[in-house]
């Protein structure tokens, strides 16, 4: 290896003219007597001369770059987009255009004659029949008008169960009640029904979306206001790990079940929810989440269904703040919320028998 | 030859690396080009490739000495350019007869080519250069290329005296000959 490369300097030295007059003879002596070294010799110089043209040619490249966007950038010459391109494209192709059109021409001209050749004639009679046809709706229409009419004056419950069913409960006796914001949407009118099968129409006050919560009024006379409401809300955050329970329907009886506080973020770490593990069913949405005191620590917004046992619930500060948006609005009544839950302590069966009669089974229509 | 002294300067200029006169002659042929090959299915990519390709081997031309150009520095870079397009046109298939203008072109195509060739002896330099690995590369570029000393060299790569750099060179040198050769042998011959 050190010999090649000793080899390898001699004879750069050499081709450069870098050797003195003995060093020289002496290498062109050896240069006669080793044909091996004749052959580098030659090779090299190529080499040289490559990598010389090499250079060059790289220089030359960055310099017309650089020239190229110098040019461009004092103005001097300018990159033109392709405007010319698409006359001349219409001038290359005039004939083919002009086949093609004729071609389309003919065959939408072949079709409507077929078309008009096929269709058969429409006889007077079945215009008559359509008359007919008409008077018969005609009829089916006031009937259902004197249908509805009838319907009107009779008493409040929906003949159908709703298209959306979810769960609600009171906030204030006077009848406000919160729910999901994804049971009442694109509702046109709202029942809710009590665990004693009373039914009461209700208007939305308030929906946020974003945090999935909707105030809901009851607008129907025959609601007796409540005094005092069992739970109250909590204000502050929950703790991780607390035991919570909830009731709902997500049948049209109304169904206990218990579970924690798993995270005290929502999905993806979003802070308006918390991530609780509850056996939770479609109908449950809008449900409160209480702890073991009795304090409702959010509503039951929704599961995961990517993963199994993985169920979020809105926060209940995100009702307080609905209450404020309402309260500037104003035009509603002051709605007065518990903090203090009065069933506090008590053995869970007595909590849910005084708790039950607030829920309620929310069904949009 | 071309017969006005300005021409002759400026080839002169571009053959010596000449900024100014490179400038001059980029400036009074680019537009024409880019119209010409912008009229042909061309884009402002295709004619700024075009372009110092041809100026490449104006360059090639000016450098060899014996200036025999025979026309205008302008009709000299259209026809190359002219040539070099439809070439490319039938590579890529857009087949198209003529691109116009062959009354205003000279005759091109030995030069082009030697150009071809030189080409080719270009990426057979350029990848054996990009074979090699750091620092020989950096180090060769330096010496060959940059046309630095060996003691320059020595204090910008961290070798502690200009001998230690030397035989560093000569062992990356010789790997970079094999790299070369292998490709030179193959595709000259």
């Amino acid at each position: 290896m050190t010999d090649d490369v000793q080899i390898l300097e001699a004879v750069e030295r050499y081709i450069r003219g870098e050797m003195d007059t003995p060093e020289k003879e002496y290498f062109e002596q050896l240069r006669t007597s080793n044909p091996e070294i004749d052959q580098l010799v030659v090779e090299h110089s190529i080499f040289l001369q490559q990598i010389s043209q090499f250079g060059e040619r790289k220089n030359l490249k960055s310099l017309l770059n650089e020239t190229h966007a110098n040019l461009v950038n004092s103005g001097q010459i300018r990159e033109e987009a392709p405007k010319v391109k698409v006359i001349q494209l219409v001038n290359k192709y005039k004939r083919v255009l002009a086949m093609a059109a004729s071609i389309a021409g003919l065959t939408a001209l072949a079709i409507s004659g077929l078309v008009t050749y096929f269709t058969p004639k429409s006889n007077p009679s079945e215009i008559a029949q359509l008359k007919k046809e008409l008077n018969a709706v005609k009829i089916s229409q006031k009937q259902t008008q004197k249908e509805i009419s009838t319907f009107k004056n009779a008493p409040t419950r929906p003949a159908t169960p709703g298209k959306f069913g979810g769960t609600g409960f009171l906030i204030d006796g006077k009848g406000y009640l919160v729910t999901s914001a994804h049971v009442v949407a694109k509702a046109d009118s709202i029942y809710i029904v009590n665990t004693k099968g009373e039914y009461y129409k209700a208007k939305t006050l308030h929906v946020n979306d974003h945090t999935d919560i909707a105030i809901l009024k009851i607008i129907d006379k025959r609601f007796e206001p409540i005094s005092r409401l069992p739970y109250g809300i909590r204000k502050v955050r929950a703790e991780l790990g607390e035991q919570i329970f909830t009731l709902g329907f997500p049948r049209t009886e109304i169904v206990y079940n218990e579970g924690y506080l798993s995270a005290k973020t929502g999905f993806n770490g979003d802070t308006i929810s918390y991530q609780i593990a509850i056996s939770a069913n479609p109908g449950n949405s809008g449900g409160p989440i209480f702890n073991h005191s009795g304090e409702v620590i959010g509503v039951l917004s929704g599961k995961q269904l990517t993963a199994e046992g993985v169920v979020f619930s809105s926060q209940s500060k995100n009702i307080f703040k609905a209450l404020e948006v309402i309260r500037e609005d104003s035009t509603a009544g002051t709605i007065r919320v518990n903090s203090q839950s009065s069933v506090k302590g008590i053995d869970r069966v007595q909590q849910i028998k005084k708790i039950e009669e607030c829920i309620y089974n929310v069904m949009s229509y | 030859m071309t017969t006005d002294p300005l021409e002759k300067a400026l080839l002169k200029g571009l053959a010596e690396n000449d900024r100014k006169a490179t400038e001059t002659i980029y400036k009074e042929n680019y537009n024409m080009v880019q119209s010409m090959i912008i009229n042909n299915n061309g884009s402002v990519d295709d004619a700024r490739d075009i372009f110092q390709e041809a100026m490449v081997v104006l360059y090639e031309k000016a450098k060899s000495g014996n200036f025999e150009l025979s026309c205008q520095i302008k009709t000299y870079i259209y026809s190359i350019c002219r040539r070099l397009w439809l070439k490319r046109l039938q590579q890529l298939n857009r087949y198209q007869t003529d691109v116009g203008g062959v009354e205003d072109s000279v005759p091109v195509e030995e030069d082009l080519e030697q150009q071809e060739q030189k080409n080719m002896e270009f990426h057979v330099m350029e990848k054996a250069m990009m074979g090699l690995g750091e620092p020989c590369r950096s180090l060769l570029d330096a010496f060959y290329l940059q046309k630095k000393s060996m003691t320059e060299i020595a204090s910008g790569f961290g070798y502690t005296n200009a001998d230690n750099a030397k035989t560093q060179k000569y062992k990356c040198l010789s790997r970079l000959k094999k790299l070369f050769f292998a490709q030179y042998k193959n595709q000259v011959v």
